[in-house]
Order: C-alpha cells, then structure tokens, then sequence
C-alpha cells in the first residue's frame, strides 16, 4: 500500500495544474461527504463525554445539540468507583480477560498450528471437522443445556471457557504461519527441536503483529461481551461490566439502588449512564491506536479464508 | 480410529501408528482443540435431537420421549412463525440493500482521497463505533431515541413532532439498519481498501493517457477490480439471510414493536430461555439453521455458476 501511495503522489504532483472540472467537482463533494460522516461518528462520543462531567440536573433539563459540558461535576465518576456493583464487574471482567485471554490465545496458536502442519494423515479428517462448525452449529438451546449440563454455569468460567477459540481468528493465525519460509522449520527439526519448541520460540515471535490483532479481537469480544453472562450468570456478584451497564442504560432497573444504601444514585441520574459509559470505553480506546496499523492484514485474510 | 484400523488392512494399522509416532507432537498440540469442538460444538449438534422429543429436564436428552415433528407443525402453524419469519426477512433484506453497499462506497471515497492525513483521520474515526461494546451503542440509541433525546431535537429543529422512537413499530427496522451502518460502515470498508490496493495500476496509467476521468476509472477500473471480493462477502451475507442475530434486538426492542423487532433469533430467545419451552425453541432454532445452511449453499453454486467465484 505504501509503494502504491508514494506512486500515485508522484503521478499527482506534476498533474495539479491541469484539475479537470470534474476532479474539483469529485474532491469537494468527497471531502465534504467524509467530514459529515466523521463528524456524525464522532459525536455522540463527544455528547457523552461532555454530559458525563456535566451537572446530572442541568443535563436532564437540556435539550439541544450538547457542545461543551453543562457545568462541571465529577460526581457521577465518583459513584462510578464507589459503586460495589460496578467495583465488582470491573473485577470481574478483569479475572475473564486476564485468564481468558491466555487461554484464547493458547488455544488458537495450537488450532492455526496444526492447520499450517503438514504431513500428518489425520489431518485430512480433522480439518473438515472443524470448518463445519463454521456453518452449522447446535444453536442456542442445545448450547445452553449443554453448558448447564458441564457445570458452566453461574461461574466466570462459563464466561470463559465456552468461548476460548475462533475458529475465524485460528484461520488468521494459520494464514500468518503459512507465511514463514518452510526451510526455517525444516532447519530446527534437522537440530532436534519438536513441534512444541518450534511453535513458541520460532513460530509465535515471528508473527507477533498477528498476535497483537488477535488479542485485540478476544480482548474487545471478552469487554463487549453481555450475551452469556445475561443467560449464565444469576449471582449479581459474578456479573462483569457490560451486565451492569446494561442494567444502568438498558433497563433502567433498580439493580444499582437496591444493592447500595449509603451511596446516592438518584443524585446522577442521567450522568451516571454517560460516566459508566465513558469509563468502560476507555480502555478500547487507549489499545485501539497501537493495534490499528495491523487490521487490514486481520481482516483481509480472514474474510478472503473464512 | 481403532475399530477403523482394525477392520481394514494390517498396513493401514501399521501407518497410522507410524503416523502418530512421528507427529506425536502435532497431535497433541491439537488435543485440546479437539476436545473443544466435540464438548462446544458436536455436542449441541447431538442436542438437537431434543427438537424430535419432549424434553424434560428430570429425564434428560435421550430418555425423554420421542414427538416426531410435532414441535415444527407448532411452529408453522403458529401466528408468530409469519411474523418473525416477515421481520427476519424485513430486516436481513433491509441490512442487505442499506448496510452491504455502505462500506463500498466508503471505500471508494476514501480511495479518492489524496491527502493522507485526512485519508488516516477519517479511517481511524469510522473505524472506531465497530469496538464500542453493543450495550453502549444500544444505550446510547435508546437516549437518543426518548422523546427529548438527540434525534428528536434534530427532527423539531426540521419542524417534525417529537416522539418516542423506539414505541414505534414502524420506526424499528429504520434505526436497526441506520445504526448498523453507522457502527460497521468504517470496519467494513478494510477488506475493500484492501481488494482496491491490489489493483494493477498500469491500469488506471492506460485509462490516463486514453483521456478517461476519474469518475470513468472508479466506474471501470476500480469497482470492477473489487467485484470477487463484493460476490464473495455477499454470498456470506447472503448465507445468513435468516440469521439476523439477537442480541442488538434484545437490548432495543419492548413488547411495543414485537410486531416489527421479534426475530426468529430472539423468538427462540423468548420461547425457550424465558418460556423454558425447550424442545420447541429447539426445533424453531434448527428450523432456522437448516435454511440457513440451504441458503448458503444454493448461494454459491449460483455464484460459481455464473461468476467463478465461490467459497467452497
């Protein structure tokens, strides 16, 4: 892409003279329709950043486009990390990430690995096995019965467990695996390494860029994710972030009044939904920039083998 | 695999040990990865069989008894199966013709774009809304949505009545598919920029010295250059026609717009999770796998068919 870049500004440069009217026409009414749409996917973030620091009765009275905070109240922060509901689905969310995200990435180096051997005769039978779950699948009651069955249920490890490999994500690790010459390994077996040894000291560093989009992908599913726990979990104690917001933004249910007596919700009333909101989106944002340069590699790939 | 081993020729048995001594390694990297699919995956395939049966959760899977098809006449007969079956169709077809093209043109645009800091910018910010959890993008849907939220200050502001948008059943389909395209548009227009790079560019040189514009090269070069990549993910998409997925309904929809909102996703939801109505929701949802599976194979035959470009 780069290459193609630098070309194309080469070719422009000497080119600007002669702006047809149908360039000019093109370029402003591009630019135009790309800053609108920028600006619509920007906004409701920076609504939400604004009232969450703004007096919770001012924003309740407020009507109209929101430009700069009305007032200045950290209070809603405040009950944010107070809150024990939100305390505990912070941790909560935080134990399935830090054990769930070794586990994804474990599992999924192991499934791309074998995906990207070659030789073995099993192989034949196992491969179809796996990709036929990618278009059919027991659908959600069967599953659920199957999880209760296993004893996945009101525990975080229902939450983690029955979702720790993609096979979608397995198919962008193989492809990254493909991509390293196979003399490199041919020449560890040749000194003795196994599959084992080959897999973690020479395959995984050289495909590190893949392994920062793949956690990337497991993390954000792992934060984003409210489905399972809605159906898995019944402790409110066990429930992680995102049940909890849905309750505060979804719902509007007393589940933040009724568990807390001594800490005042009905004073952030509405501000309280935008600082939890901006709080758990947060960490998305301050991961996203390090990641992005990869996506398009991710993405290709999986979509074109998927 | 023994038994396999066993019935067939002694120099079948005698590879497939070799076979394991000399990729022990390799098979057991994959252990787990087995295990994961038979627990997780076949194991709700077997499952399914309760769709036949009346379940009962004392007896288990398979003593409960048998009940034929009875569980699918139900659902056929019942005055819900026209309407999730409509609002399924409603809806996929809506995302199909509205959010599919979306990412494109963004594509398109963004290609046209020579400035590459603004090029970076508006990527990065159309990319974003596809990692912000769904709880939040719904939350923030509903808020604006209430009679004096954000979108109806915007329709007063163009001298419309203020309402509540989501207590409108006809309103239901236009704010699922717009906030789609809000969401994705950005994150799906990657594999598009990627398709356009990829593009021979001695191509557009020729179109330059033929004297053709840049609305002529997009119309003749580079949309025709993405296409295999437009036939593969709409066969995809295709393929999930009736797989228009629960959870963004759940947390937008209210007994209000059940008439326009309840798919057959969440109508299995509702029926079985909450109704406890186990076999029936089961067939309701292997139903809706079946035509599913259907849908996508015919897809790609007639893709292949036509276009030599298929997915399996």
């Amino acid at each position: 892409m780069r290459l193609r870049r630098k070309k194309q500004e080469n070719d422009f440069i000497p080119k600007k003279k002669k702006r047809t009217l149908e360039d000019i026409a093109l370029d402003s009414i591009n630019y135009l329709v790309l800053t609108v749409l920028s600006v619509i996917c920007l906004y409701p973030f920076w609504y939400i950043i604004c009232a969450s620091v703004s007096d919770n009765s001012r924003i309740q009275a407020f009507k109209g486009l929101l430009l700069t905070p009305l007032g200045f109240n950290l209070g809603a922060f405040k009950l944010a990390f107070t809150h024990p509901l939100l305390l505990s689905g912070y941790k909560n969310i935080l134990i399935i990430m830090v054990i769930g995200l070794p586990l994804n990435i474990l599992m999924t180096v192991f499934c791309a690995y074998f995906m990207a051997a070659k030789g073995m005769m099993w192989k034949k039978v196992l491969i179809p096995v796996f990709m036929f779950t990618m278009f059919f699948n027991g659908g959600l009651i069967p599953a659920y019965l199957n999880q209760r069955s296993l004893g996945l249920y009101n525990n975080l490890w229902a939450l983690i467990i029955p979702g720790c490999l993609s096979l979608y994500n397995a198919i962008i690790c193989k492809t990254a695996m493909e991509s390293i010459p196979d003399s490199l390994i041919e020449s560890a077996y040749i000194d003795g390494a196994n599959d084992m040894k080959i897999l973690f000291k020479i395959l995984l560093p050289l495909i590190k860029p893949t392994l920062a989009v793949l956690v990337l992908y497991y993390g954000v599913g792992h934060w984003n994710s409210w489905f399972p726990a809605s159906i898995y979990i019944k402790d409110n104690a066990l429930l992680p972030l995102q049940m909890i917001l849905r309750s505060i933004l979804v719902e509007n249910s007393d589940l933040m009044n009724s568990s807390m007596s001594d800490v005042n919700i009905n004073a952030f009333t509405e501000t309280i939904k935008y600082s939890t909101t901006v709080i758990s989106t947060i960490p998305i944002l301050v991961v996203y920039p390090f990641v992005q340069k990869h996506f398009t590699k991710g993405v290709m790939i999986g979509a074109v083998k998927g | 695999m023994k038994k396999m081993a066993d019935t067939q020729k002694k120099t079948f048995g005698k590879r497939v040990a070799a076979d394991f001594r000399k990729h022990k390694w390799k098979y057991l990297i994959v252990l787990p990865v087995l295990i994961y699919f038979l627990l997780f995956c076949y194991k709700p395939m077997y499952g399914i069989i309760i769709a036949f049966k009346d379940y009962r959760p004392a007896l288990g899977i398979s003593a409960s008894p048998w009940a034929g098809l009875k569980h699918f006449k139900t659902f056929f007969s019942d005055v819900n199966f026209w309407r999730v079956m409509r609002n399924t169709l409603r809806i996929s077809i809506s995302t199909i013709i509205f959010s599919f093209p979306a990412p494109i043109l963004l594509a398109l645009m963004i290609n046209e774009v020579r400035n590459t800091k603004f090029k970076k910018m508006v990527q990065t910010v159309t990319y974003l809304p596809h990692f912000v959890a769904i709880v939040i993008i719904c939350g923030m849907i509903r808020q604006f949505c209430l009679s004096d939220g954000l979108f109806n200050i915007i329709i007063e502001a163009f001298g419309g009545k203020a309402s509540s948008l989501l207590q409108k059943p006809e309103l239901f389909t236009p704010i699922y598919v717009l906030s789609d395209i809000w969401q994705e548009v950005g994150w799906g227009s990657i594999i598009y920029l990627a398709a356009i790079s990829g593009i021979d560019q001695d191509q557009y040189e020729a179109a330059r010295v033929d004297g053709a514009g840049r609305m002529k090269q997009i119309l003749h070069i580079t949309l025709p250059g993405i296409m295999p990549t437009v036939i593969t993910l709409l066969i995809l998409r295709m393929g999930s026609i009736l797989g228009v997925g629960y959870e963004k309904i759940l947390l937008l929809y209210n007994p209000t717009t059940y008439s326009t909102a309840d798919v057959i996703s969440t109508y299995v939801y509702r029926t079985g999770l909450i109704g406890a109505q186990w076999s029936y929701s089961t067939a309701v949802g292997l139903f809706n796998s079946v035509v599913n599976v259907i849908v996508l194979v015919t897809a790609n035959a007639i893709s292949k068919k036509y276009t030599e470009n298929g997915l399996f």
